[in-house]
């Protein structure tokens, strides 16, 4: 089973069907599948062939929704990529992973511009609207309507075993790492989740998460897999109008974050919109507190909630029954169908429920390593029981109770969550040192009602040089994704060290 | 009010806008398209507006025609501040 077999099968089986509603208008399953068909005989004629990676810049629209489908038709590995990602960072996933196209919109085409000089394996970059373009790799992106019929000679001799996706995570070093992703690890998942959550064809589900994130992009996979309806969001910046559009189309599934759960429940005005439709809402990237799923609950009463976790490297790991909830609120569940999760101390021993211990997961959802990143994915993937299988440590710590239920405690690195995004510490003092002046920097999480942690960077500054916080956090804007971009930045004449002269982060807050 | 797009642009241009981007951004440029402003940055968008105009927003006000470019929050400031 191939990943946009689902898709395909959904084009087959329910051609009339609205498979997708967003900004600019309402496609059904045929027309979506005309729209990835004709891109993909497009990706083929600029040389995208089989196993090629194919990077999708684009916001939440149609374009991407079909470039997903169309790039795992050509038999390529599609990476989605964040669409607030500034130019080095682009260029630097181009190189890493040596696409060989690219596909974007016209308001990104400015970011596309300037990575695509630093770059030299890509061999197109496609622009969906208007541009003027610079670089003369740039063309326009397909009109659906140039009637070709698509040739699956790229995908045809695919097997589950090759790679589908490459999702960028960041890390610890500061450098993002490709989460290399195949069919099977990837139809796994969707089957898991989607057989757990119970989705069904006639569900309507929102996504106000950017696809670029597999907690977004599982929501389209998922909805292929049974053959849904997909109300696609650019993002929950206008809350009111998200909820009006969920009341229009009886949205039955939301996929949310506790950042984006907290503004939900702010707005005073909420009762006004007929949510009677609302059968199911699920979270992750964070913890809900309490007090979150209490009110959550009191407000959507015909909805059950999924308190779950997961990550990159596996997709998901547990989900919470939402009959526990009242048993074991701040529980995260136990492991999905099809995949098996225990606790290892500090030498890799498995340790019975009530311990705490490193979470560590076993299953066809575990990704197949750090796209040529052998030292890192040797961190995190060991070997299983049966020779040759790889199991994979998250880097979290949980604890069980006496029924193995499982209970976050802390993660093992220094990864901050804010608006459930990972922010990398090293990656913002990176960008802290690009500014001239910058002597030494140190980058923390801070607690923050809305954010979850807030980014938060102690500067020292070389003599002679004056910023403001307003200064540092603009430089940090212009080359970071805005939820890296540090909320607070103190100015301090020097930084705690330890002994051996390593700032001590332990004692800044 | 000529005044009131001022004060807004300025406020854009020292928190959001790196350089030569400033310039760019017309009166009828929507923020969103052009990845001026994010989530939090229209959050942050209506604190100022709040604390410059002795305003509050309103949930149901929070939406683009509102807040989406220039001329939108200058018409929304002018029925806001005339509505008593």
């Amino acid at each position: 089973m191939l990943l946009h077999q689902f898709f395909e099968a959904a084009v087959s089986k329910y051609p009339d069907k609205v498979a997708l509603v967003c900004d600019t208008g309402t496609y059904s399953y045929a027309q979506l599948g005309r729209i990835a068909a004709r891109l993909a005989v497009e990706l083929q004629r600029r040389g995208v062939a089989r196993g090629d990676r194919v990077a999708l810049f684009l916001e939440n629209s149609v374009e991407l929704v079909a470039a997903v489908f169309a790039a795992l038709a050509t038999g390529a590995v599609f990476i989605p990529i964040n669409p607030m990602t500034k130019a080095a960072k682009l260029a630097y996933m181009l190189n890493d992973s040596r696409a060989v196209a690219l596909v974007s919109q016209a308001s990104l085409a400015s970011v596309c511009e300037v990575a695509l000089p630093l770059n030299r394996t890509v061999i197109s970059c496609l622009v969906a609207g208007p541009w003027e373009r610079q670089d003369p790799r740039v063309v326009p992106f397909p009109d659906a309507t140039d009637g070709d019929s698509m040739s699956t000679a790229g995908s045809s001799m695919l097997i589950d075993q090759d790679l589908a996706s490459i999702i960028y995570t960041s890390g610890s070093t500061g450098d993002p790492k490709g989460v290399m992703l195949t069919h099977l690890n990837m139809v796994s998942a969707a089957n898991s989740v989607s057989t757990y959550l119970g989705l069904r064809s006639d569900d309507v589900i929102i996504c106000v998460l950017p696809l670029s994130f597999d907690y977004g992009l599982y929501q389209l996979l998922m909805s292929t897999k049974v053959g849904a309806t997909l109300v696609l969001e650019r993002g929950f910046t206008f809350p009111v109008k998200v909820l009006e559009r969920m009341a229009r189309h009886n949205v039955s599934v939301f996929p949310g974050v506790p950042t984006i759960f907290s503004m939900l429940m702010n707005i005073d005005t909420l009762a006004r919109y007929d949510l009677h439709a609302l059968r199911m809402i699920t979270n992750t990237a964070a913890a809900l507190s309490e007090e979150h799923i209490r009110q959550l609950r009191g407000l959507f009463p015909q909805a059950q909630l999924f308190s779950m976790y997961g990550l990159t490297e596996c997709k998901r790991v547990t989900y919470l029954p939402p009959d526990q909830l009242d048993i074991r609120p701040t529980s995260v569940g136990r492991g999905m169908p099809n995949e098996e999760v225990w606790l290892v101390d500090e030498s890799g021993r498995r340790l019975p429920n009530g311990s705490t211990g490193e979470l560590v997961i076993r299953g066809s959802n575990v990704m197949r390593g750090y796209w040529e990143k052998p030292q890192e994915t040797a961190k995190r993937l060991k070997p299983g029981p049966i020779p040759g299988e790889m199991i994979l440590h998250s880097g979290d710590i949980f604890r069980t109770d006496e029924e193995g239920y499982l209970y976050f405690v802390a993660r093992k690195d220094d990864i901050i969550k804010s608006r459930g995004e990972k922010v990398s510490p090293r990656e913002v003092e990176n960008a802290l040192y690009a500014l001239d002046g910058v002597y030494e920097a140190a980058v923390i999480g801070v607690p923050d009602p809305l954010l979850g942690q807030a980014v938060k960077a102690f500067v020292v500054l070389k003599q002679g040089y004056r910023y403001s916080e307003r200064d540092v956090i603009k430089h940090c804007a212009g080359r970071l994704e805005s939820f890296l971009v540090p909320k607070y930045v103190d100015f301090v004449d020097a930084l705690p060290k330890t002994d051996t002269g390593k700032i001590k982060k332990l004692d800044l807050a | 009010m000529a005044d009131t797009k001022n004060r807004v642009r300025t406020f854009i241009a020292e928190n959001f806008l790196m350089g030569a981007n400033a310039a760019k951004v017309s009166d009828a440029d929507s923020f969103q398209d052009l990845h001026i402003l994010d989530s939090t940055g229209f959050l942050e968008l209506v604190s100022f507006l709040e604390q410059e105009f002795s305003i509050r927003v309103k949930d149901e006000e929070m939406i683009p025609e509102n807040l989406d470019s220039l001329d939108n929050i200058d018409s929304y400031l002018e029925r806001k501040l005339h509505a008593g």
